[in-house]
């Protein structure tokens, strides 16, 4: 029980580290096609061997079988064998979403889709089995025997031996690593007779040896025809923590001497497929064998993996000392004026500390926007390929960080919004050409800070908006009364209501007529904001807004009456006094002001949230004008107080979520405030005074 | 239902010794909870109101940076009102549902004793009682010639918070 336990826990780090080693090869195979240079290669090699040999160890035998004429493909690549042409490499990605696809459905405990691996599979056979002339002294492939168990063209190279010599040099460390050499012996035993010879020149005196290490080394060698995988099995546990070499012994030996003049950075070996068992550790052979550590080194920079919820812990420990220091502040003001001073000193470091540590909290939940951004040389190349169009993708920006949170929230957005740029943004070559502009079109991704938010920028020099388009498309689905005149900006966000679809063409890339509202909305779920802006045969810019955080906000204190409600700053747009003359009412009863040339509904607060005001009279409060979903509001209120960040505590944890009220804060005096929700603000008067119409009809 | 669930409870905790309820005063009744989802006992202090919630959601306190909502008993009994006095308390309370633990205060007239309850000495409460709060009797109990209403807070909660359903029993 304890064992299955254990084992599904390292299952599941295994399935973690397949999906950052995926990651890597994909990132590694995009620049493949630019940069030829050995290091990426390497990297994509690395990341397929320890997925083989992870899912071989948890006995995921069609991952690890999949991936071995993946690796045999990127091990040819490397030693030069094979060029790296562009069908590999779109291939080698197939591979990547196809294993992604195999790790996600083994997790899940599910079939795997064995019809996308085999044809995958073939795609990399004949690969394989057109042999570049350097190869030729390997066995011919036979098809038949490539799709055999090992799914590699390698397999089929032992067809004719007669039995192995195989050394067998293990790490010092290999014992200490739970790996015991005669139960591998043990294992040989039944595959054939064998005879194995220790080398002991690596045995130091006496004094000097250390019980738990092993210094003995093996050269054995085996009879019978034995295929390669069944030996590879046997010492599949230590492949990364040893030396091994497997030479055909018989008549296929030759070609054991014709591979190594390619290879010679590689310990040598008979056939491409064989070199996996050569470890990484081989080239950066270090005195202390951590061999393991090694492997994955390359990417990582110090970064230690943590479980969300005790960041959670901790950002809210820090939230609440945050209260207790603000509610000492406030108490301090009413005490024995002599230790005042102190007290006030005391008082103010104690601030100064809280919020460092505050802030250094919070930076353990932040990362760079780079997980987003990522995934988009992936999705454009394979966009660009499908839609004809040369694109050249700028990431600027990548370190920028922000909230793990709001990080996986936006990436979706992200996508939709990259996929439009590329089918409706940017036109095709010829196109691009005729109107003047160089053949490949630009996508730049930009995020950067300000001002307390982040901001992050889809730019496209494509075609932009067309704007009498738009109009006509709106006017006819009513969404803009015929006589109502826009501002540009204003008719390039009808983009964002909901049904809008301009394109003539519905594709499979873009074009229903869902999705850009649905990003508006995701992002104003976010407390964040979306605007794009366009000129027609230059491009679109869309920019989106988000806090950097969802856990803290930059509040608006506001008083209706008694009652103190914190409004998010970013949904503020200005607050104003308004003057009699410019309030009226519709239909009797729902008031709208003018604001310059706009007419805005007047909510009030008082009435919404039942609080007694101190007036009802609009003209005698303060108005606050919101926005959300791309709509504006008067929020009345008694008074501004002041403006403060706030811990933001979720009211479902030990309530529920109410309609009007975004969540609940804990101010300064230990009393908590609720935080106003402006789109469902928004939303709930626009349904009251939509009912409303509907009673007076 | 309540019956069935009563008479589970009572086997189920028969072969442990009494069960420990915390009681408190409500219009002169004395009602008892299950003394291990007591978290404490606190004085009467301001609420912030919430909107949009029935009357007998008070609102919410700060208890050492939790949002707690605070829930009038005697309003949730549908018992007339009087004002808050010096011995009116905050009994905090643990409720799970599902796999949710709700953390929540009800204001009651007084806290009173700790009772040690034999579960074999409850009785299950009487099925004639028409009123919406029987589903929230788990028991009743009679200790010193007294009647103790015992109180099943999950349900209590739930139903007060969430609009859990209550029992088809009960809504026919």
């Amino acid at each position: 029980m304890t064992i299955d336990l254990e084992m599904a826990e390292i299952a599941k780090v295994f399935f973690q580290e397949s999906r950052e080693g995926l990651d890597a090869m994909e990132s590694g195979l995009l620049t493949l096609g630019a940069t030829a240079d050995g290091e990426s290669i390497n990297t994509i090699f690395r990341a397929a061997h320890s997925i083989k040999g992870g899912s071989a160890t948890f006995g995921f035998a069609e991952v690890a079988t999949f991936t071995h004429g993946v690796e045999t493909l990127l091990d040819e690549m490397r030693n030069k064998v094979r060029p790296i042409t562009a069908e590999a490499v779109q291939t080698l990605l197939q591979a990547c979403d196809c294993l992604r696809e195999m790790i996600a459905a083994t997790e899940a405990e599910q079939p795997l889709d064995q019809g996308r691996i085999a044809s995958l599979n073939g795609d990399i056979t004949q690969i394989l089995g057109e042999r570049p002339t350097e190869a030729h002294a390997a066995a011919p492939v036979a098809p038949a025997a490539a799709a055999n168990s090992a799914g590699s063209a390698a397999a089929s190279a032992d067809g004719g031996t007669s039995g192995w010599r195989v050394i067998f040099e293990p790490v010092v460390d290999l014992l200490r690593l739970r790996n015991e050499p005669t139960r591998m012996f043990a294992e040989l035993g039944r595959l054939g007779d064998f005879t194995a010879h220790a080398d002991v020149s690596r045995l130091p005196a006496l004094d000097a040896l250390d019980p738990e290490s092993c210094y003995l080394s093996w050269n054995i060698e085996i009879a019978g025809e034995i295929p390669r995988p069944k030996l590879d099995e046997v010492f599949d546990w230590v492949d990364s923590h040893c030396r091994l070499e497997f030479t055909p012994t018989g008549r296929a030996a030759p070609a054991a001497g014709a591979q190594p003049v390619a290879q010679p950075s590689a310990a040598t070996a008979a056939t491409p497929a064989e070199s996996k068992a050569v470890p990484p550790a081989e080239a950066e052979r270090s005195p202390a064998p951590a061999v393991a550590a090694v492997q994955k080194s390359a990417g990582e920079s110090g970064s230690i993996r943590v479980a969300t919820e005790k960041v959670d812990d901790i950002i809210n420990l820090v939230g609440e000392l945050l209260i207790t220091q603000s509610m000492l502040s406030g108490f301090a003001d009413g005490i024995d004026p002599n230790d005042l001073d102190r007290l006030r000193q005391g008082l103010s470091q104690l601030a100064r500390n809280t919020r460092e540590l505050q802030e250094s909290v919070m930076q353990i939940r932040m990362l760079p926007i780079s997980f987003a951004f990522n995934r988009f040389p992936r999705i454009v190349h394979d966009l660009s390929r499908k839609l004809d169009k040369k694109v050249e993708l700028k990431l600027v920006g990548e370190n920028t960080e922000l909230d793990k949170t709001v990080l996986e929230k936006i990436s979706d957005p992200l996508v939709h919004l990259v996929r439009n740029a590329l089918d409706h943004g940017l036109e095709t070559p010829e196109r691009r050409l005729a109107a003047g502009k160089p053949e490949t079109g630009t996508l730049e991704l930009a995020a950067f800070h300000e001002g307390g938010n982040i901001i992050i920028e889809v730019r496209d020099d494509g075609g932009g908006l067309n704007k009498a388009k738009i109009l006509q498309k709106a006017r006819e689905r009513s969404l803009v009364a015929p006589d109502q005149e826009l501002t540009d900006e204003q008719i390039d966000n009808l983009i964002f209501m909901p049904g809008f679809s301009t394109a003539d063409q519905i594709s499979d890339v873009s074009g229903r007529g869902v999705g850009m509202d649905v990003v508006r909305r995701n992002i104003n779920d976010l407390g964040g904001h979306v605007q794009i802006s366009s000129k027609e045969g230059r491009g679109s810019t869309i920019r989106i807004r988000l806090p950097l955080t969802l856990a803290i906000l930059d509040g608006q204190l506001v008083r209706v009456g008694k009652e103190v409600y914190i409004i998010s700053l970013l949904a503020i747009v200005e607050t104003i006094q308004v003057a009699r003359e410019r309030v009226n009412t519709l239909a009797g009863r729902t008031e709208v002001f003018r604001l310059r040339d706009e007419y805005l509904p007047v909510v009030k607060l008082c009435d919404q949230f039942g609080v007694e005001p101190d007036s009802r009279s609009a003209e005698d409060g303060l108005l606050v004008v919101v926005e959300a979903d791309g709509k504006r509001a008067g929020v009345l209120v008694d008074d501004l107080l002041a403006q403060q960040q706030v811990v933001i505590k979720s009211l479902e944890s030990n309530f529920k979520s109410v309609s009007g009220i975004a969540g609940a804060t804990i101010l300064g005096d230990g009393t908590v405030a609720l935080i106003i929700d402006v789109p469902g603000l928004i939303r709930s008067v626009a349904a009251q005074s939509g009912a409303a119409a509907a009673h007076a009809a | 239902m309540s019956t069935a669930k009563a008479a589970a409870s009572a086997d189920r905790s028969a072969t442990e010794t009494s069960e420990q309820y915390l009681t408190f005063m409500l219009a002169g009744e004395e009602y008892g909870v299950d003394i291990l989802r007591v978290q404490e006992i606190k004085g009467w202090d301001k609420v912030t109101r919430i909107p949009h919630t029935p009357g007998y959601v008070l609102g919410v306190i700060n208890l050492r940076g939790a949002v707690v909502p605070i829930l009038d008993l005697r309003r949730r009994f549908g018992l007339e009102t009087i004002d808050f006095g010096p011995t009116t308390v905050v009994i905090v309370l643990r409720a799970t549902s599902g796999r949710d633990e709700r953390t929540v205060g009800v204001v009651v007239d007084a806290v009173s004793e700790v009772y040690n309850v034999d579960p074999a000495d409850t009785k299950p409460p009487p099925d004639v009682c028409g009123g919406v709060d029987t589903v929230f009797v788990k028991a009743l109990a009679t200790i010193e010639e007294k009647m103790l209403i015992l109180l099943d807070i999950d349900r209590l909660i739930g139903s007060s918070i969430a609009d859990e359903l209550l029992p088809a029993v009960v809504a026919a």
